[in-house]
């Protein structure tokens, strides 16, 4: 047992330090969380991110308020009870709507931003893949809330979605039957969706952002010029004074002003979104309701499935699942790929400042050709984009390993 | 400065993205069909000038199907008998004057399965000659009401065949207010209701070839030059409907879109009176937010 002050008022700073270390908290976490000084606003997504999945939360909480998981129910209750006889429901539909959305923008820029200044790179291996074990969490919570205002595409997704796991040619159908619990997506389907959504993936949504700050604390957050640096001794000659030597700030209030900043300023384009543009987020198929006897004219994903849909789509089928199978894990094997001994952003690192820019342009590619027909031209643009994702994941060892040590 | 930079470059691979998954892949999902603003411009100009008191006499001939409300005129029979006599409920006619295009009107009395572009289209030929379907317009123009509603609007060209469930608008006219018996709990009405409306869909769906969807939100679910096209000629669209042309002039066409952004998106009014507040808001808050890091990043560089 410690020492507790007998005297100390309950609730008191004393009282609450002796029971939950309160100063050492505020000092770990927030005033001596050493930042390096030399980054941009880039740095401030993880904020951004944190605080979108903080409204989708919210929205969330306040639409499950109303919504009926019943394939009878599901539409009418989201598109009449909610946009019409909720108070102010139509605000928090749209900002969950825009807010799934907008939350792939962010953290694709959140990805590249890791890509491209090397962040992933030696020590800082457990953040990437955590980041990408929220990345897959994050799809799988888009997905099964697409599925709940049970609209064309949303059952029409499910269907595609849940048939790849059929393994084309090995037709494992019992492993489709069995995800979904009925032959075609149904009652059971739209109940195990809805639990996924807002109880079990968000759930390990929060234990993963846990997770992630966690692997950030030891080898602290990475700078615009890769630099390694001695973060101890930069947060002494900080403490001492030298705050415009330091080559650290601390994370509360320096950084924090600004990640407050940024946010303002995100949030100014967010809620334009959600009063003046949110259709952009909502697929017009989906408000016609689920009907298993009408197909689409045309079945897409979200845009932020697109490039990894059209990895998909241009091979037959099994080699089409093979190399969807492998885009959903390519990411996270990219710290073991990447064989070069810098850390630096992609301009200062010989091809691989190519490669990165390459893969860039290549995923909007494949996400543009991903929601077109695929007719003509455009199927032969996907192929190519295609193979291209490939080569340049099968290329990256080898330009990297070649790579100067700077 | 390097931060406007970096951000310029984000925001441009941002745009590209949106334009190519927006605006470029409608452009190649859907071909593009253009209207001919209401024209009608296939059929041929009505040359003869109408007369409303000839018009009269030949309209009463009309109402052994229609019902004429403003003329305080009754239809034969009730919706559901109707549906098992025509397929589908003739339309009360006394906004067919306000709603309906002139020379369509009149081309209509003349060939309706011609004009609707409908192969099995109820009505008969009703008027004899030119002048007579130019007489029976002109009638029906003197008639209309100048003030009619939205509802009411939707009800002459749409609403016979369409339903509107977040309206409580059914093909036989508004859900009635029933109550169940308090020691039973069922109510009989309801009921009743529901059964007339089923015979009705049943011989709707029969003659349409399937029930037509429900319009409640399809403001949503087609944009809005999609609709603007499909009302003018359903064929072009969507090539073998069933749906008939209706011949809406540009009053009846507003009145119909009127009612159905109504029904399909009712926050609209509340999001413009709320939008602006919360963007000054967040404006604002950056604001003060770009003073704070001012001044704790003061003295830092």
């Amino acid at each position: 047992m410690a020492h507790f002050d007998e005297n100390a008022k309950p609730f008191s700073h004393k009282w609450m330090n002796e029971r939950l270390a309160v100063d050492t908290l505020k000092r770990v976490l927030s005033t001596e969380y050493w930042i390096p000084k030399n980054i941009n606003f880039l740095w401030a997504m993880g904020m951004v991110l944190a605080a979108t999945f903080g409204i989708l939360l919210i929205s969330g909480i306040f639409l499950l308020m109303y919504y009926q998981p019943n394939v009878n129910l599901a539409f009418d209750s989201v598109n009449y009870t909610i946009m019409s006889e909720v108070g102010y429901g139509w605000l928090w539909r749209h900002i969950h709507g825009v807010g799934a959305s907008i939350v792939f923008l962010i953290i694709y820029i959140h990805m590249f931003t890791g890509i491209y200044y090397g962040s992933y790179k030696r020590g800082r291996e457990l953040i990437w893949l955590s980041g990408m074990l929220l990345f897959v969490l994050f799809s799988a919570e888009a997905f099964s809330g697409y599925m709940l205002p049970w609209g064309q595409m949303s059952y029409w997704a499910g269907m595609v979605i849940t048939n790849l796991f059929s393994g084309g040619g090995l037709h494992a159908d019992f492993l489709v039957e069995w995800i979904r619990g009925d032959y075609v997506p149904g009652q059971a389907f739209l109940n195990r969706f809805f639990m996924l959504h807002v109880l079990l993936v968000p759930l390990a949504i929060i234990g993963v952002i846990v997770l992630h700050f966690g692997t950030l604390r030891i080898p602290h957050v990475n700078n615009q010029d890769g630099e390694e640096f001695d973060f101890e001794e930069a947060a002494e000659q900080y403490k001492a004074g030298n705050v415009k030597e330091s080559k650290v700030i601390p994370f509360n209030p320096v950084f924090l002003s600004k990640d407050v900043f940024v946010m303002g300023i995100y949030f100014i384009l967010f809620f334009y979104l959600v009063f003046y543009h949110f259709e952009f987020a909502m697929d017009p198929v989906n408000f016609d309701p689920a009907n298993g006897l009408k197909t689409p004219t045309h079945i897409y994903p979200e845009w932020y499935f697109l490039w990894s849909y059209e990895i998909l789509r241009p091979f037959s089928t099994n080699i089409g699942l093979i190399a969807f199978a492998i885009a959903q894990v390519i990411f996270f094997t990219l710290p073991f790929l990447d064989r070069s001994p810098n850390v630096a952003p992609a301009s200062r690192r010989g091809l691989f400042k190519y490669w990165f820019w390459a893969l860039l342009i290549d995923m909007i590619v494949l996400t543009f050709m991903g929601k077109l027909p695929p007719q003509g031209i455009w199927s032969t643009v996907g192929l190519v984009a295609a193979l291209t994702f490939m080569a340049l994941w099968i290329a990256l060892p080898i330009i990297t390993a070649k790579e100067k040590k700077l | 400065m390097k931060e406007l930079k970096i951000f310029g470059i984000v925001a441009v691979f941002t745009l590209i993205l949106y334009w190519g998954v927006e605006p470029f892949a409608h452009s190649q999902m859907h071909k593009h069909v253009e209207g001919d603003n209401l024209q009608y411009s296939d059929l041929k100009p009505v040359a003869a000038k109408g007369d409303a008191a000839k018009g009269e006499a030949l309209a009463a001939a009309c109402v052994g199907c229609h019902s004429i409300k403003v003329k305080n005129m009754p239809a034969p029979m009730d919706a559901v008998a109707s549906a098992q006599a025509y397929g589908v409920n003739p339309p009360d006619l006394s906004l067919a004057g306000a709603m309906l295009d002139e020379k369509f009107f009149a081309h209509f009395l003349l060939n309706p399965a011609e004009v609707t572009k409908s192969k099995h289209f109820a009505m008969p030929p009703s008027a004899g000659s030119e002048q007579d379907a130019a007489d029976i317009v002109a009638y029906f123009k003197s008639i209309a009401p100048k003030e009619a509603t939205a509802k009411e609007g939707y009800e002459f060209a749409c609403g016979r065949c369409h339903a509107n469930r977040y309206d409580k608008w059914t093909q036989i006219g508004d859900v009635p207010k029933t109550k169940s018996n308090i020691k039973t709990g069922v109510d009989l009405a309801a009921l009743d209701f529901k059964k007339n409306l089923g015979v009705y869909q049943n011989k709707l769906a029969d003659y349409m070839g399937k029930l037509p969807p429900d319009l409640s939100i399809i403001i949503r679910a087609r944009s809005e030059h999609f609709l603007h096209t499909f009302i003018e000629d359903p064929q072009s669209q969507l090539p073998g409907t069933a749906m008939p042309r209706v011949g809406l002039n540009k009053e009846g066409m507003e009145k119909v879109f009127t009612y159905l952004e109504e029904t399909g998106d009712p926050s609209a009014p509340k999001r413009k009176a709320v939008g602006p507040w919360v963007l000054a808001f967040f404006f604002i808050f950056t604001f003060l937010a770009y003073g704070w890091k001012k001044a704790m990043w003061k003295g830092h560089h």
